[in-house]
């Protein structure tokens, strides 16, 4: 190796051993793709951990309330990338009218988890891979790296299995699944230092526009960007090494109720 | 642009001995907190009806904060002057001891925090077991709430040399032993100005003394297939090196099976490369047709690891349903997987106090850490834990649960 070992090169093979474990041992894999950053880089991470050619379904859960830069990026990508991309929306609630004006904790759940529910009972998955990081929220830095949901989708926080030197629970009873996290131990801003050093393809929405940009995407109604001149990676990195904000601040979410996030992580919520 | 490898650390103890706040004063102390967390911690403190309780910035869980206590292990980032770390907080309660040992396997280093005025307690001993257990050779013991004991010499000193004793017993030789107060930020990241009788590094000096773990590269290969993809007709075996590194050309050594043939290409995607080392997940291809499988081991030819199947261990039980000698296990042992049982259970131990349960027994309960020979049903590559951890180190397999962990003491 002409270079030498540094931490995002230790962070991408951690990741890649991840992503290549969660197919060694399931086959019946599927990456949760929100076309955010962190997922994207997932996916840069599983086309090298299979030589460019992922064996298995990209899933996007479509809110319908996704902006349009997100929907013409996932769009190009999945063909430029030769992507197997299964889009899956909640068909019922989307009909029924369902948005967050009702709702915004019966909108994430009927229009993402339950809408995810319904892709994995579909197309039977054993084990969806997921870009959540721990630095993201205190919720999610209590996750383990292979972890199992029951049928109710319910994540049993309190009885997490052990894992310890890279072994993991990696079998699922017949109605389980498991959610894989090869970034958990990344930080925002590794990914952006990884997104510069690979030359990864993000939405434009991350980059300033009239003094705003977005730091974390979800839905267009409820996520709000934050005042930022960064326009460019290197300008988002040097923002994120002084900024006293934190990344999910515009997101809905976690915001409404102190356990919010832990109460919608539960019922299945990513 | 390099970015520096974090060093990772846990934080053990026993319950209440003050793990979460020590982790928030050092978030507090190394301003790396956002403004609107510190907010968020403020708020949910003055609903539970406490004064600012950073133990708040880790426990996240509604139970962990109703409660006051820390069910699972967390990961958080700050950093000094010197450099960035990662912390690993891990709950002190014997409930959650699994959880502990899961924190505690990622770490570099530990830091054990022993309470001034409880002294050392049950799982004080516990987790000083687990970490030798673990391999972890840094280890910073601070004696915590010296507020609380007027900042006492004679205390200190008193509470070190207990913990002194019971470390020399199971071979953990302390970097440091620094008196705190984490909730006042004695000793934190600022000298405490109410012990003047210590001379010795704030604790945050000592974080910055510890060294991130080596890579392996100077050791013998060790390369456990972990899978066989097709890729455009070409059979691509993938694997991460565990140890040692290896080029094109190189001849190579494949176990159990003993054939021997050479490396054809080192693959990556869209990179060019003939050589990779240690912690490098590759593909690679061999010069004869061999048919590879996960659970393969590559290695050299005269620096093979031992295949056997039969070895001595000492294996953690960390299942609330205790284990009978007569139950069929699965051993895991880097991509290995092999049924295998557990022949004898020399000695039954206490993991906290570490006294003799029994000799010759024929289970093992929760908690329990058994000196056991095991048989494999197939000949399994091994090394001793002493040699090379990653072939050394292994998880039990029971229902599809990982119920114990463990390290090889002997080979047979």
């Amino acid at each position: 190796m002409s270079r030498s070992f540094d931490h995002l090169d230790k962070l991408e093979n951690q990741s890649i051993f991840i992503i290549r474990e969660a197919y060694s041992q399931f086959r019946d894999v599927a990456l949760l793709w929100s076309i955010g950053k962190d997922s994207t880089t997932l996916m840069w991470l599983a086309r090298k951990a299979f030589f460019g050619k992922i064996p298995f379904p990209v899933l996007h859960i479509d809110t319908t309330y996704k902006f349009k830069e997100i929907y013409d990026f996932r769009d190009k990508y999945a063909k430029e990338w030769g992507l197997n991309l299964i889009v899956a929306k909640n068909e019922d609630a989307v009909a029924s009218g369902m948005g967050p004006d009702k709702s915004k904790f019966e909108c994430c759940n009927q229009m993402k988890t339950i809408a995810l529910k319904q892709a994995i009972a579909r197309e039977k998955f054993k084990a969806l891979l997921l870009g959540i990081r721990r630095d993201e929220h205190g919720i999610r830095a209590k996750e383990r790296v292979f972890s199992p949901r029951d049928e109710d989708f319910e994540w049993d926080y309190k009885d997490q299995p052990p894992e310890l030197w890279d072994q993991y629970k990696t079998k699922a009873a017949e109605e389980e699944h498991l959610r894989v996290h090869p970034l958990l131990g990344w930080r925002e801003v590794d990914i952006w230092d990884y997104v510069k050093r690979e030359n990864i393809p993000v939405p434009e929405l991350y980059f300033a526009k009239n003094g705003k940009r977005f730091r974390s995407i979800g839905c267009e109604c409820c996520c709000g960007p934050v005042e930022s001149d960064a326009d460019t990676i290197d300008k988002i990195v040097q923002e994120l090494k002084t900024t006293q904000i934190s990344e999910r601040s515009g997101r809905a979410q976690d915001k409404e109720d102190d356990y919010m996030m832990q109460k919608l992580r539960s019922l299945g919520y990513m | 642009m390099k970015t520096q490898t974090p060093l990772n650390f846990v934080i053990v103890g026993h319950v209440d001995h003050g793990k979460s706040t020590l982790i928030g004063r050092l978030l507090y102390d190394t301003n790396s907190l956002a403004p609107d967390k510190l907010a968020e911690v403020k708020k949910i403190s003055a609903e539970h009806g406490r004064e600012t309780e950073f133990a708040f910035l880790l426990d996240h869980l509604e139970e962990e904060r109703k409660q006051g206590i820390t069910i699972d292990t967390t990961q958080v980032f700050f950093k000094t002057q010197k450099r960035r770390y990662v912390i690993i907080d891990a709950p002190g309660h014997v409930e959650f001891v699994k959880n502990m040992i899961t924190g505690a396997s990622q770490a570099e280093a530990a830091v054990l925090i022993v309470d001034a005025v409880e002294g050392v307690k049950e799982q004080t001993k516990r987790h000083s077991y687990m970490l030798s257990m673990l391999g972890l050779k840094q280890v910073v013991v601070v004696i915590n709430k010296m507020d609380l004991v007027d900042f006492a010499q004679e205390r200190f000193n008193e509470v070190c040399s207990d913990i002194e004793n019971f470390l020399d017993s199971i071979n953990i030789k302390p970097n440091y032993y620094i008196p705190i107060s984490g909730i006042k930020g004695d000793n934190i990241a600022n000298k405490s100005l109410n012990m003047d009788w210590y001379k010795g590094l704030t604790f945050m000096q000592s974080l910055d003394e510890l060294k991130n773990n080596p890579a392996n590269i100077e050791k013998d290969l060790i390369l456990p297939v972990q899978d066989v993809y097709k890729i455009d007709d070409k059979r691509i075996n993938v694997g991460r090196i565990e140890a040692g590194k290896i080029k094109t050309g190189d001849a190579i050594k494949i176990l159990p099976s003993n054939q021997e043939t050479a490396i054809k290409s080192v693959e990556k995607f869209l990179e060019e490369t003939d050589e990779a080392t240690s912690g490098e997940c590759i593909g690679f291809t061999t010069q004869d047709s061999v048919f590879l499988d996960r659970g393969d081991i590559i290695c050299r030819s005269g620096a093979e690891p031992v295949v056997t199947n039969r070895f001595r261990a000492n294996m953690f039980w960390m299942s609330r349903k205790s284990f009978s000698i007569e139950q069929k296990l699965i051993i895991r042992c880097a991509t290995q997987e092999i049924r295998c049982k557990v022949e004898t259970i020399e000695k039954r131990i206490n993991s906290s106090s570490l006294e003799l349960v029994e000799e010759n027994s024929d289970k093992l309960e929760n908690l329990e850490v058994g000196e056991v020979v095991i048989k494999t049903k197939k000949p399994i590559a091994i090394k001793k834990f002493s040699q090379v951890q990653e072939l050394g180190r292994f998880v039990m397999i029971l229902n599809e649960n990982i119920v114990a962990g463990g390290i090889i003491t002997e080979l047979d």
